[in-house]
């Protein structure tokens, strides 16, 4: 039997597929999806990275990107 | 009632604990439906004192306000259930050592205001305790729409969530939703401290 490899080149983004740029940065995500919330959490591949951090990860192919948008109030 | 069932998740919940951190709106409504589950133990942290206008939809009295929170939600569990032992902090949360009061707990739960402590907070815990389950809160504003709030799980942060509401500083906040979300976040806790509830 063949086995296949099918190689895809793309990430999902809050349950969203688009495409993935080579060394792009989670700060540099969050601006290309437009989302200006102030304060996020993001899980990448159900990994939390830090605030500090978004100017430095970068996105891997494939990865599974959450972003999670605190809003005030309690 | 399955009395099998029932008395089985008494005997996990009172040999159970969770910590809350803030005793406001989340936090009290959360504390005091735990508590009339019959948990074992829960650490309550808050730095606050009662005003009146937290009384729409905090878990305190009118007999209440000046009293430190912590302390009048302490006295007010002890009304409905003695048997939960409550340690309470009267503190502030500080960046830094934000995860401290939570070390022995089985779950943490998020019951902050603002959305900066709340990232902060979540961001912490979740870095120096990662196994430890979080359940978190976002968006407890305003009336209706309360079909929107969904469930969200990363790994072992369980975020009770709903994305179009607005922020506490353009919305209202009022006892039903805030109940809600505080409600959600205690079910939340209860469900990973028992396990998916199978049906017996």
């Amino acid at each position: 039997m063949r086995s296949y490899w099918v190689k895809t080149v793309g990430i999902e983004v809050n349950g969203r597929k688009i495409d993935w740029v080579e060394n792009e940065t989670i700060k540099q995500l969050l601006r290309r999806m437009r989302y200006t919330f102030p304060l996020v959490v993001v899980k990448i591949n159900q990994k939390v990275i830090l605030r500090k951090d978004f100017p430095d990860v970068v996105v891997p192919d494939n990865s599974r990107v959450d972003v999670i948008h605190m809003i005030s109030g309690g | 009632m399955n009395k099998q069932k029932f008395d089985k998740i008494k005997e996990k919940l009172r040999n159970s604990s969770v910590g809350i951190a803030g005793a406001g709106g989340l936090g009290s409504n959360a504390a005091v439906a735990l508590a009339r589950a019959g948990i074992g133990r829960l650490i309550l942290v808050d730095f606050d004192k009662i005003e009146e206008s937290n009384l729409d939809r905090q878990y305190y009295f009118l007999d209440q306000v000046g009293k430190i929170k912590v302390e009048a939600l302490k006295d007010n569990i002890k009304r409905i259930n003695s048997a939960v032992k409550v340690e309470i902090l009267n503190q502030k949360l500080e960046k830094g050592s934000m995860e401290k009061p939570f070390h022995d707990v089985d779950v943490v739960i998020e019951a902050l205001d603002n959305a900066e402590t709340k990232t902060e907070f979540i961001e912490e815990v979740l870095l120096k305790l990662p196994d430890k389950p979080v359940v978190a809160a976002s968006g407890v504003t305003g009336y209706g729409n309360s079909d929107r709030i969904v469930t969200k799980r990363f790994g072992a942060l369980y975020m009770c969530y709903d994305e179009q509401a607005k922020s506490s500083e353009d919305d209202v906040l009022l006892a039903p939703r805030v109940c809600l979300m505080a409600n959600w976040e205690a079910d939340l806790a209860l469900e990973i401290i028992l396990g998916e509830d199978s049906g017996y």
